[in-house]
């Protein structure tokens, strides 16, 4: 029954904007029975891997360091500051993105078949992974949590607006707003709209604006 | 299979809720799972099979559980269809010098091909195909039976419908498919806006209406 109970503590610890049902998935599994159990399962799956020769224990060591450490959107934020400054870098983008943002030193797993959409005064672009959490790794890192969960995934596509009102994003009516499902092995960066008050910033400084969300497509960048 | 994983176009599930200040991994076991998926695919891949070994979880559990929780269930079924314990031991072994290289050159899905000849041009008007398999397919729900227009031809790419049973890569166009919101949606949607989906040559038919 515990996981009755997470639910009522979920409920009774966030206060929902408008009337929805507990969303249970949405708990951690912070109690220490069910992380051990957990904990036991990868561990034997882990032995067996090691065992037969499959990868070393050591290998799995460095795979977790780099994508906890080295990889992240501050990487997508040095492709975004490139474009915002340097407009030939920023047509090779739009135009073959793998290859621009290889030009910086990105690339690899979940970033093979790259493409950068951008944001302007008249579109919005918004991406997702409806069936399951395709992400561009290399320049954003691994996905936040409400990326590969149920209200995102189900909602982005059919109430985007109101998703990004989620996000405290409230767009204009006239916007036009475009969804990106990534449903193959294409990966999606969106280049948002450099913000107001920024023309004497250099490109060091304007990757320090960038934001994840926004490289998402969930929120617009606010003046400095 | 039409899954539980195929959640567009639900609205159920309430707001999308943030943790502030979110770590990459919570805790070590998924830390180790991550590690577990990224490293087995000799033996338990392609990517396609261990998606279509989260969508056979139990949709109970599916949405009752976290991320990493789905990933373990894909990793133990996999380990038990593909009788890993019974296997010999693998001919290679990834170690942990060659695991930046494995990161860096990633795994294309793209097979270049002499005979590449996609029947769609951009600008077609092309119908998702009705198609309801029972096996895996990366054909949303949300666009079978719906019109759109071929809006990028993003290359030769590997067929995840037979991809994830082994049974061939069988790589075919894939195309950036424009749908106007409303066709999808209906009139609550707003007349302008729109969604991409990346769907394979053999999802779609010409349109002819």
């Amino acid at each position: 029954m515990s996981e009755h109970d997470d639910h009522h503590r979920h409920d009774d610890d966030h206060h929902h904007p408008h009337a929805a049902p507990p969303n249970p998935y949405l708990e951690k599994r912070r109690n220490g029975e069910e992380s051990a159990a957990l904990a036991a399962r990868v561990r034997a799956i882990e032995a067996l891997v090691v065992a037969k020769g499959l990868a070393t224990t050591a290998a799995l060591d460095r795979m977790v360091e780099r994508y906890e450490h080295d990889l992240g959107p501050m990487n997508g934020a040095r492709v975004v500051a490139r474009a915002w400054t340097d407009p030939a870098y920023k047509a090779r983008l739009l135009d073959n993105a793998t290859a621009a943002i290889a030009e910086l030193g990105y690339g690899g797993l979940q970033g093979e078949h790259m493409v950068v959409v951008e944001n302007t005064d008249s579109v919005h672009n918004v991406v997702v992974c409806t069936l399951c959490s395709c992400y561009p790794w290399p320049v954003l890192g691994l996905p936040p949590a409400w990326y590969k969960d149920a209200p995102y995934r189900s909602r982005v596509v059919i109430d985007p607006r109101g998703v990004l009102a989620d996000f405290g994003t409230e767009l204009e009516p006239d916007v036009e707003v475009r969804v990106w499902d990534s449903s193959a092995e294409v990966r999606y960066l969106v280049l948002p709209q450099r913000p107001p008050g920024t023309a004497d910033m250099r490109e060091e400084e304007l990757a320090a604006l960038v934001t994840r969300d926004a490289m998402i497509g969930v929120t617009r960048l606010a003046a400095p | 299979m039409n899954g539980i994983h195929d959640l567009g176009g639900l609205t159920c599930f309430g707001p999308v809720v943030r943790e502030a200040n979110e770590p990459v991994f919570h805790e070590d076991w998924e830390r180790r799972t991550f590690a577990l998926m990224m490293l087995t695919g000799a033996a338990l891949g392609p990517i396609d099979s261990y998606r279509h070994a989260i969508e056979r979880m139990d949709p109970l559990r599916y949405l009752q559980t976290t991320y990493y929780e789905h990933w373990l269930a894909g990793l133990e079924r996999l380990v038990v269809e593909r009788a890993l314990a019974d296997a010999p031991p693998a001919r290679n072994t990834v170690t942990a010098e060659v695991v930046d290289a494995v990161v860096a050159a990633g795994i294309s899905a793209e097979r270049a091909s002499d005979d590449f000849a996609p029947r769609f041009a951009i600008g077609d008007r092309v119908v998702a195909k009705n198609l309801n398999p029972r096996d895996h397919t990366r054909l949303p729900r949300y666009v079978r039976g719906r019109q759109g227009v071929i809006a990028a031809i993003q290359g030769n790419h590997v067929f995840p419908d037979t991809a994830a049973h082994l049974a061939g890569e069988n790589p075919q166009p894939l195309y950036s498919v424009r749908f106007a919101a409303r066709e999808l949606w209906g009139p609550q949607a707003a007349p302008q806006d729109c969604l991409y989906v990346d769907l394979w040559e053999s999802y779609l038919e010409a349109a002819t209406s």
